[in-house]
């Protein structure tokens, strides 16, 4: 996927719009842009009166304090270069069913001129959120994944990656409001279920008009656009060689050189698998629900944890065997029949339909136990549909990923395992995050 | 991945009293000629199977040694009857509860007499466990079979085998179950069996299948992960909470991601986007039910959702499923069969068995019997021994009845004649024998259950009467009585029970338990007489056929077979007419008949056709004895003859009603030979071919017929078929399409089913169909 099919048209405005600093008190393009994909919203019609209102009445109000700069020569080329660059600041915003990924683009160009001008609100976001790496108490920014000396539609920067709990979304709304966002009359570009559920919020009570992206596509040109890009002159993808041997197991670098045709497996609460055959060619193959959020809710039940990092500590320290059924448990060692091996699970569960053997176990082989059922289930249903859609490279995605090495070398060994060497799992250092680089890219209007 | 669980069946755990007395000669039957036990046992169930012979009483006619002489004897009858003993062989398959093992393995011993057996094959994951008990108490030695080896084994057998075996599972619908017409070719199909794991299978031929994958998540998941989340111990209660539950609140749906917009996905908001997605919280509590609930869905889908990526890999649209959790409770057939429609889009179906449970104990013991080669035969599920689908017997006493399938029975007769389809038919897989299905008409299932009861008394009457000679008889008939009066009890609460629920199959269960109780054929001697009188009349009905013109003769011939088939002890209105005067005649059973034009009446196409060309060869499927097949379908034969066709006549294999059986229709062609030369030269120079149909039913089902028959009817490339009677042509048959021209005939009989067909009483179906190219 070379750099040249998204980077190169990116530079060619960059330096164009890094002569410009001019602005109009126009409404923003991406207004009625954002109106024509009204019909995307179903709310109930007593609900989307007021609110296509609303987002009128947003888009024709005045913008003081924007860049209101001279006038000049180079006008009109700025004109067009900045028609096609929104305002700062630059988000990216994917509400899923458990976490909220946001990724902000903080510009490192800032000339001492743009500076005088910034808002006062603009710049105490960017400093906020720069210089911060936990966001109350439950926002987090993963500094590991920042991606320096990005150049990002004619300006440099930083890209942000920045998560927290969805349940905390109208905290998060609020704080909109009490920072004043909609004076920037900045456009919140927001995929996700979640762009749906709290768009109303977002409009009344933080003021703010949500353009509500694709999912599908923002996790798709959120990937192709990372693996353009690089990380950090590292390769943001990998895999694993020896997954299932702890000793010899290694995180490689891959360099998805031939990406097409890929199936991609987003695992959040939920699952997603899409084929992948072009840029723009791409199918959801079907989706499963058991997910990330069934692992951590299961886990709570099991377990009584609170955290999905508390949760993998304790899978990590647990023993699944005690928990699941064997072949072997059941055959004496490998079912030669079926050219089943004595260590594969037959039953997850299993053993817990015995009541001494559920009193033996912890809480700590329980969790282990939802980890490796849940991660051996999306491995088999991805490998199936690999098989059917005859596609051999398998990119794992998704926040169930984050810190969850076990999960990904089980995922990793399966896929090896059970199609015999065809299949391949790749993983990616910015799990989570690919609907929201996807969701900034709408913003970008970068195809 | 292999069934290695149990069955949940309640009270496995329970105290039950294991010295409970059995019923024995209901459950452990035919015990004193068993040979060849196979035993499957479950976690909570065990199967077990055996072979017997069941010694029957069989009326057996034979014509007198010197015929001529005997005729000129008016009183004397035309043949003998005698009574003999006939051994047919019996599968026997019990279920019950683990709790009796012990007790049933020591009524087991106590019973076995002189039998040669040595070994008995064994199957399931208890199978290891109780196999000292098994050796010490049987004196047998325990041979492993392995799992999935008998599963399919057993799957193929009950598919070939058992008509209505599988069924698809309807949420909403009545009845819930709707039954699958057996396809000729079962191969190649999935078998999904959900035991403790799940094992995805392929079988592509008898001996052929492979292992195409599984899944840890099954039954065992289901169990385990539900008794830790629940507290609560049992398969069944966890079922049951989870019918109470309601999973949304434990799931994340889409709607709950979404808000109230979600249709933009093109996904309904209901669906669940994350299992257990709201219970990752430590400030809430949930209830038991909405956690199993939420589970029985999770565990549901994933299998159908993998079943389908497998069916689709493999192109196979028919997925039968089986295992522990699934084994006939409708919460799982109901997650299963929504699954499976919402990942195909409806392309693959979600296929139950009624003898699922027995699979296992089936195939273990046709690997034990494979040097008797149980598979060239066919077979029949006997209604009178089997205790139908989630029925749990009325015949056993009621404390056992309310633990529910503690004992359920299973018996497969072994028939005498292989059964293949009629090769005529224009589309084997979509042949439907029966006119109508009682599962899915209550009027008419409420009709025919009364009318079946009605006619009781009379059957009874008939069948002491058949034997007067026998000091029992009373005895067993109102066993007899007993036993069909409790089935057709079964039927009203249950019709599902034996597979669609028909007037055939009410008829059949009545064959069954009419011989279950020996009264082979209570018609033999009726049929004597009834033979004997239209014999004698066979010459003046032919020549006053013969004195008419060519047409009026095609009439009355057509007249003639109508109204011979007025002569049916099975229908009640005639039986009544019959008993009070025996003399009714052949002329007056004319006279019962519409006036043309008939209720269905295409007689003049059939002239025209006749004005035509002879056909190459008839097949004729008879009907009843005496006047029917004697003066009615003879002479219609000897016209057939005349024009140069060859005539097939089949007629039953065993006795049914007053129908006109195999050996007796050679008796009767003898006789009609030394009348009539030209019946006589067609016997001997084998244009009149005499055959069995395979079946001893009233009715007909053209895909389970002799294979002698099938073979002749392509050899001598049959272009007409005749079918005659109400139970035949019109119970069965009436919409069976042939590739062949076909004669559909009957007199309606019953004021009921005339009234539903538009006509009267003694309507007339004259129904002649030509194949549209």
């Amino acid at each position: 996927m070379g750099a040249c099919r998204l980077g190169a048209p990116m530079e060619y405005h960059g330096r164009a719009a890094s002569s410009s600093s001019s602005s109009a008190g126009e409404p923003a393009p991406e207004g009625p842009e954002g109106r024509r994909r009204e019909p995307l919203r179903r709310r109930a019609s007593s609900a989307s009166e007021p609110a296509a209102g609303a987002s009128a009445e947003g888009v024709r109000r005045n913008r003081p304090g924007s860049y209101s700069g001279p006038t000049s020569v180079s006008r009109q080329r700025a004109e067009s270069v900045r028609k096609k660059r929104p305002l700062f600041p630059w988000f990216g915003l994917d509400i899923g069913g458990t976490l909220v990924k946001l990724v902000y683009f903080e510009p490192k160009d800032i000339t001492a001129e743009e500076e005088e001008e910034e808002v006062e609100s603009l710049k105490s976001i960017r400093k906020y959120l720069t210089s911060n790496v936990a966001y109350g108490s439950t926002g987090i920014r993963d500094v590991h994944l920042e991606l320096k000396d990005l150049t990002l539609c004619g300006r440099k920067g930083n890209l942000h990656f920045i998560r927290f709990p969805t349940h905390d979304m109208p905290a998060f709304i609020q704080m909109g409001r009490d920072k004043n966002f909609s004076s920037l009359h900045t456009v919140f570009c927001a995929t996700g279920g979640g762009a749906y559920k709290f768009e109303q919020d977002f409009l009344t009570i933080g003021d703010l008009q949500l353009l509500k992206c694709d999912e599908l596509d923002c996790l798709i040109k959120g990937i192709l656009y990372i693996d353009s890009v690089g990380f950090n002159g590292r390769s943001p993808c990998y895999y694993f060689e020896n997954p299932a041997d702890s000793e010899k197991c290694q995180k490689l670098p891959f360099d998805l050189k031939n990406p097409y045709p890929l199936l991609l497996v987003n695992i959040g609460s939920g699952v997603s698998i899409l084929a992948v055959y072009s840029k723009d060619n791409y199918k959801r193959v079907t989706g499963t629900s058991l997910g990330g959020g069934t692992f951590f809710g299961l886990c709570c039940l099991l377990t009584g944890c609170t955290t999905f990092e508390e949760a993998l500590e304790m899978a990590s320290r647990g023993d699944s065997t005690k928990v699941d059924k064997l072949v072997r448990d059941i055959y004496g060692g490998d079912y030669e029949r079926f050219g089943l091996p004595g260590w594969a699970v037959a039953s997850s569960f299993g053993n817990m339909m015995s009541k001494e053997k559920r009193e033996a176990v912890s809480k700590e082989d329980l969790a282990r136990a939802t980890l490796i059922t849940i991660t051996n289930n999306i491995g088999s249903i991805a490998r199936m549909c690999a098989l059917n859609e005859n596609i051999n490279q398998v990119v794992f995605v998704g926040n169930f990923l984050r810190i969850n090495t076990i999960a990904m070398r089980l995922l990793a060994y399966a896929l090896d395992y059970w199609s015999k060497g065809q299949l391949k799992a790749l993983f990616s250092e910015h799990e989570g995050y690919f609907g929201a680089v996807g969701a900034l890219l709408e913003l970008l209007k970068i195809p | 991945m292999a069934e290695c669980g149990a069955s949940g069946s309640g009270s496995s755990g329970d105290s039950l009293d294991k010295s409970i007395t059995l019923p024995p000669d209901e459950i452990f039957r035919n015990l004193e000629n068993a040979k060849r036990f196979a035993i499957d046992i479950g976690g909570s169930l065990t199967k077990l199977a055996y072979y017997s012979t069941v010694q029957h009483k069989v009326a057996k006619v034979r014509s007198f040694d010197h015929p001529g002489k005997d005729t000129e004897q008016d009183h004397e009858p035309p043949y003998e009857i005698s009574v003999q003993e006939e051994i047919t062989a019996r599968l026997h398959f019990i279920k019950f509860e683990n709790t009796y093992i012990e007790a049933c393995l020591d009524f087991i011993k106590d019973h076995l007499v002189n039998t040669e057996t040595k070994v008995i094959q064994a199957t399931g994951g208890g199978a290891y466990k109780f196999k000292d008990l098994i050796e010490e108490k049987l004196q047998l030695k325990v041979d492993k079979e392995d799992v999935m080896t008998c599963l399919i084994k057993g799957c193929n057998f009950v598919l070939k085998n058992i008509p209505h075996e599988a069924f698809m599972y309807q949420k909403d619908a009545d009845p819930e179950f709707r039954f699958q017409t057996n396809h000729p070719n079962i191969f190649p199909y999935l078998l999904v069996n959900i035991g403790s794991g799940v094992s995805i299978v392929k079988v592509e031929t008898e001996d052929e299948f492979e292992w195409i994958g599984g899944s840890s998540i099954g039954g065992g998941t289901f169990w385990g992960l539900g008794a830790l989340l629940t507290k609560t111990k049992k398969f069944d209660e966890l079922l049951h909470l989870a019918s109470k539950g309601q999973h949304t609140n434990v799931d994340m749906l889409v709607q709950d991601i979404y808000g109230g917009a979600c249709q933009t996905l093109g996904l309904s908001g209901t669906l669940i986007a994350s299992s257990f997605g709201k219970s990752a919280t430590a400030d809430r509590e949930f209830s038991k039910e909405d956690m199993a609930k939420s589970l029985l869905h999770m565990i549901s889908n994933d299998i159908g959702q993998l079943a389908c990526l497998y069916a689709k890999l493999h192109h196979l649209d028919r997925i039968y499923f089986g295992g522990f959790f699934i084994r006939g409770h409708p919460v799982t057939m109901r997650t299963i069969t929504y699954s499976i429609n919402f990942f195909s889009k409806g392309e693959v179906q979600a296929l139950f068995l009624r003898h699922e449970g027995y699979l296992g104990a089936i195939g273990a013991f046709l690997k034990g019997a494979e040097q008797d080669n149980p598979n060239q035969y066919s077979w029949g599920e006997n209604y009178a021994g089997s205790s139908g689908l989630m029925s749990s017997s009325p015949e056993l006493c009621p404390a056992q009845r309310a633990r529910s399938g503690t004992f359920d029975l299973l018996e497969m007769d072994r028939l005498a004649r292989p059964l293949v389809d009629l090769p005529l038919l224009l589309d084997p897989s979509s042949y439907v024998p029966d006119t109508v299905d009682l599962t899915e008409d209550p009027m008419a299932r409420k009709y025919w259950l009364s009318c079946f009861e009605e006619a009781l008394d009379g059957v009874v009457k008939r069948a002491v009467a058949s034997q007067p000679d026998s000091i029992d008889a009373a005895e067993r008939a109102e066993k007899f009585r007993q036993k069909y009066w409790n089935k057709l009890q079964t039927l009203r609460h249950q019709p599902f029970a034996y597979g669609t629920l028909t007037v055939r199959s009410l008829l059949d269960t009545r064959e069954h338990c009419l011989n279950e109780f020996n009264f082979p054929d209570p018609y033999s001697k009726v049929k004597q007489k009834e033979n004997g009188v239209a014999l004698k009349c066979f010459q003046q009905v032919v020549r006053s056929l013969d004195a008419l013109g060519w047409e009026e003769r095609q009439l009355a011939l057509v007249e003639g077979l109508l109204a011979g088939n007025v002569f049916d002890w099975g229908a009640k209105a005639v039986s009544d007419v019959l008993e009070s005067d025996p003399q009714f005649g052949f002329e007056e059973a004319k006279r019962k008949l519409q006036e043309r034009p008939w209720l269905v009446d295409s007689y003049n196409d059939w002239l025209q056709r006749l004005k035509g060309p002879p056909h190459k060869c008839a097949l004729i499927f008879a009907d009843n004895s005496g006047v029917d097949i004697i003066l009615g379908v003879f002479p219609f034969v000897r016209e057939l003859l005349f024009r140069g066709t060859e005539v097939i006549l089949a007629c039953n294999s065993g006795p049914a009603l007053n129908d006109v059986t195999y050996s007796e229709s050679l008796i009767v062609a003898e006789r009609i030979a030394a009348m009539d030369p030209i019946i006589h030269s067609a016997l001997g120079e084998e244009r009149l071919l005499l055959v069995q149909t395979g079946s001893s039913s009233p009715c007909l089902d053209l895909s389970r017929l002799d294979k002698g028959l099938a073979a002749l009817v392509r050899e001598r490339g049959a272009d007409l078929v005749v079918i005659e009677g109400m139970g035949r042509a019109v119970h069965t048959n009436y919409h069976a399409t042939l590739r062949c021209e076909s004669l559909k005939l009957a007199v309606i009989k019953n004021s009921w089913l005339a009234d539903r067909l538009g006509g009267q009483l003694f309507s007339v179906i004259f129904k002649y169909e030509v194949p549209t190219e």
